[in-house]
């Protein structure tokens, strides 16, 4: 495999181009375009109509083709699961001829199915057309030819370890157990981390041949042991691009940060507003400032109706890397705004001020120029939104 | 042989509703569909060889529940998928 070991030049500058949402939904997927002033959309879609869309992710790395590779992971309640690639930022797709699928078992051994893919990640920049994805039920897998055929990363897959990390069934998310966050240390292709709901953070520094769980500090209330060595709900891991060395973690029970070599998460989620809490799905990071963040709280109360909390919907942003938290809610309904904003919903652009978009299980997407300050609604009555990814497009 | 395709998978056979394949069993039939259309089986069969939750296969009025079913070529193989998701 070609592998350009020069470290990536990634421009850190602003961006000052168009921007383009992939909206991923239950029923299909969408594209919406801006103009340069992020002012104006239009939308093309729908995408794979009446398609269960997980993830659609744009492949922005430098050396990328134009920005216009695609993938995008879908599946149906009836049908097994697949992915579509477009080198053509959608006008085309085309089917996967392997998609991520586990071997076939011996007799004896565990039979596993992929149930869906859940998310994708391109990989190290100097690696064009490497991938990878994770799985429902709890899966790794990687392409090297821009998604046409994917392998298990059998270093983690067939670990010895595999029951115990993943945990059972009853484990498992709603729709069942998720591997999600993989992140690609920018420095280094054999440096990942991975997380897992529920499973917590892994990491590797082998390009997947072994792993390590990452999860000290990180608070397991459902489990007997609290601070479990792993088992953990992590909901969403971003590692700064910036930054390599600080990750950041919505999890099932708090907002975390680490700043490695140090392996133990401090929770800065304990600085919310204790009425609000810290539980929720997303995530997002300022793409130049690896102090700066938003978070979307929903309600971990009683039965968890993982909603906003009280019906009035809010972002909340730190600019301290998580000391202190500004409430965000400008534009937002201010009652009866019952929004979930699920983990991969959520995404910044890289303007001078930020964009932060968000879509919702009520099939709103939402978006702000001015990293927060006020939100306006773009678009509404779309089917469910999975997720929302943020990038920019050359024209 | 004749085999009905239900309409979740006939982005596949070029909208047809209606293709032919080959096989002495519904696995070596099932191979030879993928292999005109390429893709199909993985959206019915899983990577554990088992048919999909919502898929049932008949060989003309019973119902397969193995992929070693034996087929003759004068058989029809007719493809069903439960809706299911909301």
């Amino acid at each position: 495999m070609n592998v350009d070991r020069t470290p990536p030049s990634r421009s850190l500058g602003p961006a000052t181009g168009c921007v383009a949402l992939l909206v991923a939904t239950r029923k299909g997927a969408f594209i919406f375009r801006s103009d340069k002033a992020r002012r104006a959309w239009r939308v093309a879609g729908p995408m794979f109509f009446g398609h269960i869309v997980h993830h659609m992710v744009l492949d922005t790395r430098p050396n990328a083709r134009g920005r216009r590779t695609l993938l995008a992971a879908t599946s149906t309640g009836h049908l097994g699961p697949t992915i579509f690639r477009s080198t053509d930022l959608g006008r085309s797709w085309n089917e996967a001829t392997r998609p991520p699928a586990f071997p076939k078992a011996a007799t004896g051994q565990t039979a596993r199915t992929v149930g869906h893919t859940f998310w994708l990640t391109p990989g190290y920049a100097g690696e064009p057309g490497v991938w990878y994805a994770g799985t429902s039920p709890q899966g790794l897998f990687r392409t090297e030819d821009d998604g046409e055929s994917w392998s298990p990363v059998t270093g983690f897959n067939d670990h010895p370890m595999i029951e115990r990390w993943t945990g059972g069934e009853k484990d498992g998310t709603p729709d069942g157990p998720k591997l999600h966050s993989i992140n690609v240390d920018p420095r280094d292709p054999r440096h990942l981390y991975i997380a897992m709901s529920s499973g917590g953070v892994f990491e590797s520094r082998d390009r997947g041949g072994s792993w390590r769980p990452l999860n000290a500090g990180v608070l397991a209330d459902f489990m007997p042991d609290k601070y479990p060595e792993y088992g953990q709900d992590a909901h969403c891991v971003r590692l700064h691009p910036a930054a390599p060395d600080v990750l950041y973690q919505q999890n099932h029970c708090g907002i975390y940060r680490i700043e490695r070599p140090g392996v133990e998460w401090q929770r800065i989620g304990d600085n919310m507003p204790k009425r609000i809490g810290d539980i929720g799905f997303p995530l997002v990071l300022h793409p130049r400032d690896p102090a700066t963040l938003w978070v979307f709280p929903m309600d971990g109360g009683t039965v968890w109706p993982r909603t906003s909390p009280g019906g009035k919907p809010a972002a909340y942003m730190s600019r301290d890397a998580g000391r202190r938290w500004k409430r965000q809610d400008a534009g937002l309904p201010k009652s009866q705004g019952w929004f979930t904003v699920k983990r991969q919903a959520m995404s910044a652009d890289a303007h001078e001020p930020v964009g932060v978009y968000f879509g919702t299980t009520g099939g709103e997407l939402w978006a702000t120029r001015n990293e927060g300050e006020k939100w306006t609604c773009v678009a509404r009555h779309l089917p469910e939104i999975y997720a929302v990814e943020a990038a920019e497009v050359l024209r | 042989m004749r085999v009905f395709i239900p309409t979740p998978l006939r982005s596949y056979t070029g909208d047809r509703g209606e293709v032919e394949a080959t096989g002495a069993t519904v696995a070596e039939a099932l191979r030879d569909l993928d292999a005109r259309f390429p893709g199909i089986r993985f959206r019915m069969i899983d990577e554990q060889d088992a048919i999909r939750r919502h898929i049932r296969i008949w060989v003309n009025k019973d119902e397969a529940r193995t992929l070693e079913a034996s087929l003759v070529e004068s058989d029809e193989l007719i493809i069903f998928q439960a809706l299911s998701g909301g």
